[in-house]
């Protein structure tokens, strides 16, 4: 019998329905991600569909109460296919008045808001900025608010623990996600398998504190009946399969280090902390057991340098940052086009120019990714579109690298570095096969003497008898890699590096169309916009609109299908987060004229919002 | 050699009987005639036989530079990387695959103005390989504009009025970066070279070796104060391990210790002799004499050649492997399939 069946039988009013969206949201010492985390995780083992949509500042401990140290936790989970956080939040957790502020615009219209009054003081009013108690002026009299005093029930249900009320106080999160448990009627032993894992041996009065409130947040919502009406989410019908809950990171650590053990060599992450890319770091390190050799670097040159380096010695070189980052390393990026040693960028984007928006997504990189270096220094590009395809293009990205011998960017965002969905664990023999042999045979070597078919040169590692050879960032003749500076070798050779990377478009998927295959308009996508702009096609294609889109997984080169896949619509759009990047070269390739849909909020797109663009343009 | 305590990285146990003309690639030496880049050239040449490596497991790293050259002239494995970013690459070759003897060539400004950052890093992390730093104290492949270690004052093709800036010290820099072999030797000082330059190899650790190296073309004479064959020796302090601090054409002068202050002393002269001398000691643990060594001011005091500090501390690459090591031992050799199916999972049926 499971929990949902006996709610049913306890309470009277149970309303079922397909999909909740979720926004914790509190100081940002509150520990709103933990709470989010710590519901979506338990939504992902009784089997809903999840995506979530972690929102944080990039203080790390704002004045307390203001409106810079918010930080959010959106979540959306579903008893039916789901590829986005949601829109607007059902049900707003406000632990301070800032976060009311910040957060209740994007609140459904009579939507169910739970506050923690215990915050709602003179005090942190001015800090939001509120002149009045918006619990009591009326101001939200078009929701249903459930008002709670969080910290004083945290407070009470510890009295008999002995612990400092600060320390009871850092409990409150858990309060509250036990309140919201019993309105989802969600079961509590996820949670506590997770305290005990992370608290019990250190810190057992801790365990023991989390236990209790978030027990006392249940029992309180349950008895006390402050919701009229409890909400039943059935599980959702994901294709059979063993699942776990991923985030993008996760996923991209994951997918390197698989790649690397299907490549039968060691993992070299070369890497300098920055946000949001550091996760992939704490990921990797942990797998010493995998024969990963991380490498936290001085900077990021040094990260790609020795990303390089390691290359160059037969491990598979990566090197993971952010947009700064990438700027850093554009030149070490030219010796690895030059040198034609394999080595993968991993660009974790955020909010830009210079240090901009540290925490927040952006799809601005695409043009430094492409174009971003000195001279005709062609790489190849993708761009995961989904937290759990992080982990096949991750695979992807490597064997491109080894197969062509080349630089290749992996273009992740924040959005879905962050984000997490659930992620179906391929089975092994689904994997592909990415084993290859370094040269050994002296007979013939030359150090740039190409396969015909891949037009990649050898690679040749340090320790083969008979191999011995020199390379570097000038000018190579070609075939014998000797420094040249011939004017007619030096055009033939960047004619040659850019041939290598074009002709990557017959080993890569053609590109495929969701929906019909001609209409009166293609959308076209990249990255982390899949959710958003699929959902919202999909909402047009409901209303019988004739649109469909196009999500783009290979950036450079571009699928061989996809000017034939515009031909066949009358308009084509391209919708990301930028100013249009991907669509300026869509039309200095394919001379189409290209509709740009583009937003730098920092923010995803929400599907409401492409519908209203996309039919703008029906 | 009674230095040699360690197995040199990649040297094999059987002699090879490699020679210098092993090491000899076939690319043509464009340095300008008369540069001090070809004596060193010669000199690792000449060394590299007696390490008994096979040339495979020999890599050159380099950045820009005219010294950055010095890969396509070594028969070995070789990579010209880029500017000041040699540290960097070289670090990965060695975390790679420790067994390889890695050596860093680097000029003054390749290596402690653009690349400064990384050799700090590269020093601290005492991995086991070989810088060896040329230091003319101009840039000559650029034609001429002051260095890094170019005096204060000094007139160049970008400092007209002379410079304004103060020179770094590259052996006070290893030391505070703490890199485990320090040493210094002279571009002519073929013998003193050759022997730096093995001790470096041996090293089990960082190596540091800055070589006063002549650019005839934009510096010349840069050490001739010091390096000539007529004041060489009254000039130069030729540092040596357990022996007291003698130098001089008579071999009469000395550096004692007044209170925390270094002076010459004529041995002889008032009573003075060898047991007041202070003793070179490479091994001490305590940095604090190798670098008062570094930082004697010339001309009131000679220049000292030769190994400033040689200590051991664990290398970056091999605690890295005990790690993994260390990390299969305890879990078993890495499972995908387990890592994969890791965390909270759940199962969706056929419905």
């Amino acid at each position: 019998m499971s929990a949902t069946d006996t709610l049913e039988n306890t309470k009277t009013n149970v309303q079922e329905v397909e999909s909740v969206t979720i926004r914790f949201a509190g100081d940002s010492g509150d520990g709103m991600q933990l709470t989010g985390t710590q519901f979506t995780n338990t939504a992902a083992v009784i089997g809903n569909d999840i995506s979530t949509f972690p929102d944080y500042p990039a203080e790390i401990r704002a004045p307390a109460g203001s409106l810079p140290g918010v930080s959010g936790f959106q979540l959306n989970f579903s008893s039916v296919d789901i590829r986005t956080p949601g829109d607007a939040p059902n049900v707003l957790i406000a632990m301070n008045p800032a976060a009311l502020k910040v957060n209740l615009p994007d609140l459904e219209e009579g939507g169910l808001l739970i506050v923690n009054t215990n915050e709602f003081i003179k005090a942190n009013f001015d800090k939001a900025g509120y002149t009045s108690n918006p619990l009591e002026d009326g101001s939200l009299a078009g929701y249903r608010v459930v008002a709670i005093p969080i910290t004083d029930m945290t407070m009470n249900a510890l009295a008999q623990v002995p612990m400092t009320k600060r320390n009871k106080e850092r409990c409150k999160n858990f309060f509250a996600l036990g309140v919201v448990f019993c309105l989802y009627d969600r079961p509590l032993e996820p949670t506590i398998e997770w305290i005990n894992d992370k608290f019990e041996k250190k810190h057992p009065e801790v365990a023991e504190a989390n236990r209790l409130v978030l027990k006392a947040g249940f029992d309180y919502a349950d008895t006390a009946e402050i919701f009229s009406t409890h909400y039943k989410v059935r599980k959702a019908h994901l294709p059979p399969g063993k699942y776990r809950k991923i985030t993008g990171n996760e996923a991209t650590a994951l997918g390197f280090v698989t790649a690397a053990q299907l490549a039968g060599r060691p993992l070299f992450y070369g890497t300098y902390p920055i946000t949001p890319a550091s996760d992939i770091l704490h990921e990797l390190s942990l797998l010493k057991s995998f024969g990963v050799k991380t490498f936290q670097a001085e900077d990021e040159i040094a990260a790609i340098g020795a990303a390089i380096g390691a290359s160059f010695a037969g491990h598979i070189g990566l090197t993971g940052t952010s947009g700064p980052g990438v700027a850093l390393k554009s030149e070490a990026i030219g010796l690895a086009v030059m040198t034609e040693l394999p080595v993968v960028i991993v660009d974790v984007q955020r909010g830009g120019p210079s240090t901009g928006l540290p925490t927040k997504t952006e799809q601005a990189d695409l043009l430094q990714a492409m174009y971003g270096r000195n001279s005709e220094c062609p790489v190849a590009v993708l761009a995961p579109s989904t937290p759990g395809d992080c982990f096949h293009m991750a695979i992807e990205a490597v064997r491109l690298a080894i197969k062509f011998m080349t630089p290749v960017f992996f273009l992740s965002d924040g959005y879905i570095a962050n984000g997490a969905e659930p992620w179906k664990v391929p089975p092994m023999n689904e994997l592909p096969d990415l084993s290859f042999q370094f040269v050994t045979d002296p007979e013939g070597f030359f150090p740039y003497k190409r396969d015909p078919e891949t037009l990649s040169r050898p690679w040749a590692i340090p320790g083969t008898p008979g191999l011995t050879h020199r390379i570097g960032g000038l000018e190579k003749q070609h075939i014998t890699g000797n420094v040249n500076y011939d004017p007619a070798n030096h055009d033939f050779m960047v004619r040659l590096r850019a041939e290598k990377i074009a002709n990557i478009a017959n080993f890569i998927p053609e590109a495929e169309v969701f929906g019909a295959p001609e209409g009166d308009l293609l959308v076209i996508g990249w990255g982390g916009t899949y959710g958003a702009i699929t959902t919202a096609v999909e909402t047009l294609q409901h209303q019988g609109q004739r649109i469909s889109s196009c999500h783009l997984q290979y950036l450079n080169p571009l699928p061989r299908n996809l000017g034939d896949i515009m031909a066949n619509f009358k308009r084509v759009a391209v919708a990301e987060l930028n100013l249009g990047q991907l669509c300026m070269v869509l039309r200095a390739k394919y001379l189409v004229d290209v509709i740009s849909i583009n937003k730098v909020a920092g923010q995803p797109f929400k599907v409401k919002e492409l519908v209203n663009r996309f039919q703008g343009l029906l | 050699m009674s230095t040699n305590p360690t197995k040199i990285s990649g040297a094999a146990d059987m002699p090879l009987g490699l020679t210098r003309m092993n090491f000899i690639s076939d690319q043509e030496v464009r340095w300008c005639p008369g540069c001090g880049d070809y004596s060193i050239l010669f000199q690792v040449q000449t060394v590299m036989p007696k390490l008994n490596i096979p040339r495979e497991k020999i890599v050159f790293v380099s950045g820009i530079g005219c010294s950055s050259r010095f890969p396509y002239y070594m028969n070995t494995y070789g990579f010209h990387g880029i500017h000041g970013r040699a540290p960097t690459i070289a670090s990965g070759i060695k975390i790679a695959n420790p067994e390889l003897s890695v050596w860093l060539v680097t000029g003054d400004g390749d290596g402690l103005s653009i690349g400064g950052n990384h050799i700090v890093h590269a020093m601290r992390r005492n991995l086991d390989m070989n810088i060896l730093l040329f230091n003319n104290r101009i840039y000559g492949l650029t034609k001429g504009q002051y260095s890094p270690t170019s005096e204060y004052g000094k007139k160049t093709k970008s400092s007209p009025y002379g410079t304004v800036e103060h020179p770094i010290n590259p052996i006070s820099l290893a030391i505070a970066s703490e890199a485990t072999f320090i040493a210094r030797s002279v571009d002519i000082d073929t013998k003193h070279l050759s022997a730096t330059i093995e001790r470096a190899a041996y090293h089990k650790g960082m190596s540091f070796v800055e070589i006063f190296q002549n650019c005839n073309i934009f510096n010349d004479g840069a050490f001739k104060e010091f390096t000539e064959k007529e004041v060489r020796s009254d000039r130069i302090l030729p540092l040596e391990h357990g022996k007291p601090m003698i130098f001089g054409k008579e071999k009469n002068k000395g550096i004692r210790l007044n209170g925390l202050k270094p002076e010459v002393v004529t041995l002889g002269e008032n009573g003075i002799s060898t047991s007041d001398l202070l003793v070179h000691n490479e091994e001490d643990l305590d940095p604090t004499l190798a670098y008062m060594l570094s930082q004697l001011p010339f001309p009131e005091f000679p220049v000292p050649i030769g190994v400033f500090r040689r200590v051991t501390k664990p290398c970056y690459e091999d605690s890295v492997l005990e790690q993994i090591d260390g990390a299969v031992a305890k879990k078993g050799r890495g499972d995908l399939e387990k890592l994969m199916n890791s965390g909270d999972t759940w199962v969706v049926e056929e419905f």
